[in-house]
């Protein structure tokens, strides 16, 4: 048992972890990516309700911000999935289920990673929004343009443009964030770690490879970030 | 909702500040020595210095604290070199590697913050003191240190305020803090939404009261800056 080594966990064949890591992997970019965009549509509307919403609509907005900011993601992620799993069993419950039933795992994280991020996405979109020139808007009123076509011409992919650095450093924290998911059970990157740490007995190992994943993947999507930068801004001079 | 579960859920979670906050406390000032080993490394102009403040924070950022966290708790008892070493005491202990981890982890990201406020620091400032005839050691105490202190402030308290939120990973590795011992009374009650709401009463207030110290200390330490609220906030107060 202790004479596996770091190769023999990365082969393919028998005894190897590969493949289960891949997957893990896979699993891990699949619940960062869906959380992601999740927290991209709350931090939309979020930042439309600051920007231009109603006292309401901001100061729901603003506590929203203000509270996920303060507390840990790792509460919020057992707030989903032991109250969606308490949920889940009431509803069983009142159609004659018996026992205990879990919420889904992946939701459970995509929802909480959701809306852990959704308030950074706020913030990123305000700050954003609040770099566009407001001439460009005024001169898009000027030439007569109604409030959704100016949002969709002028108003979305100027605020997007500068949103992109600030959406970056918000992806490269739910990559990390997404590991904490492996509380709820659900077999991503870190939790299939868990699982061969425990059965080869080399912990340390199995952490090291999931260490490297996550800095290859986070490596890679920062140049993707950098490219997607310098695509988005190459009408614009910097100094 | 129930009012009496709700305030006895609160006493109960009231017992693991003291852990928390001893977890947060430690690993933010251990981490802010060695993160000014780092940033002084990278400001050292010696390019193996340089490249290895580089390399750690490059490692450090990218990989999830969870992982560091498990790498140290549960990684280091693979060999047995560390088993039979002298600080397997140390090792052993869940509390201790926690700090490690976390320590290790805010050193990275205060590093790079740090290695900011001292490359945004004036060049005329040095050159000023150097022509009071300070030594080098002098200079970094009373000059350099100080004024990037002040310029990372804000950006160094948003990371004082991630580390108390990432303490809550302590829990994973059976620590009952704030965070662990919510998990165990979300577990026996199946409670989760008044748990969670007595648990984010005590991680904001402390986060509450640590924005309110940075204000007073950012106050404190730039007291000729006339008043400009040109983005300097905290995460608290909803702005980046």
């Amino acid at each position: 048992m202790t004479e596996i080594g770091l190769l023999n966990i990365l082969s393919f064949g028998d005894g190897g972890w590969a493949r289960a890591l891949l997957a893990a992997s896979a699993m891990t970019l699949a619940v960062s990516i869906c959380g992601y965009l999740l927290g991209a549509v709350i931090g939309g509307f979020a930042a439309w309700a600051k920007i231009s919403g109603g006292s309401v609509l901001r100061i729901v907005a603003d506590a929203y911000t203000t509270v996920l900011r303060g507390i840990p993601d790792l509460l919020v992620i057992f707030l989903f999935y032991f109250g969606g799993s308490a949920m889940v069993t009431a509803i069983g419950r009142l159609f004659g289920a018996q026992g205990f039933i879990g919420f889904p795992s992946f939701l459970a994280g995509t929802v909480a990673i959701g809306i852990c991020c959704g308030a950074q996405h706020t913030e990123v979109f305000r700050g954003a929004f609040k770099a566009v020139n407001p001439g460009e808007i005024e001169a898009a009123r000027a030439c007569g343009m109604n409030l959704s076509l100016r949002f969709r011409r002028i108003v979305a992919p100027l605020t997007f443009r500068y949103a992109i650095p600030g959406l970056g450093n918000v992806w490269q924290v739910v990559l990390k964030e997404s590991a904490l998911v492996s509380v709820t059970g659900l077999t991503e990157l870190l939790r299939q770690s868990q699982t061969g740490a425990g059965s080869t007995g080399l912990p340390f190992d199995f952490y090291l490879i999931a260490g490297a994943i996550y800095l290859v993947i986070s490596t890679l999507s920062s140049s993707l970030m950098h490219v997607a930068d310098a695509r988005a801004s190459r009408g614009l001079r910097r100094a | 909702m129930d009012i009496q579960f709700l305030s006895d859920t609160f006493v109960e979670l009231l017992r693991g500040v003291p852990l928390t906050l001893q977890l947060a406390v430690s690993a933010i000032c251990l981490g802010f020595v060695l993160a000014i080993v780092l940033a002084l490394f990278r400001a050292s102009g010696i390019a193996a210095l340089d490249w290895f403040a580089r390399l750690y924070i490059f490692i450090f950022r990218g990989t999830p604290l969870l992982v560091q966290l498990f790498l140290t708790y549960y990684g280091l008892s693979q060999f047995d070199a560390v088993r039979n070493s002298l600080l397997w005491p140390i090792l052993r202990e869940p509390y201790w590697c926690a700090i490690i981890a976390l320590t290790m982890n805010t050193a990275a990201y205060s590093g790079s913050i740090l290695y900011g406020g001292m490359v945004s620091v004036p060049y005329g400032q040095i050159e000023a003191a150097r022509s009071c005839g300070m030594p080098r050691a002098m200079i970094f105490r009373r000059i350099l240190i100080p004024l990037a202190i002040r310029q990372a402030l804000p950006a160094y308290g948003n990371e004082m305020i991630s580390m108390v939120k990432a303490t809550s990973l302590a829990s994973i590795i059976t620590l009952m803090e704030v965070t662990g011992t919510a998990a165990r009374i979300i577990s026996e009650t199946y409670r989760a939404i008044e748990v969670f709401i007595a648990a984010g009463v005590i991680y904001l207030a402390i986060n509450f009261l640590l924005t309110r110290g940075l204000h007073l200390l950012e106050r404190k330490l730039s007291p000729r800056v006339p008043k400009q609220d040109g983005g300097r906030s905290y995460a608290l107060e909803g702005q980046p």
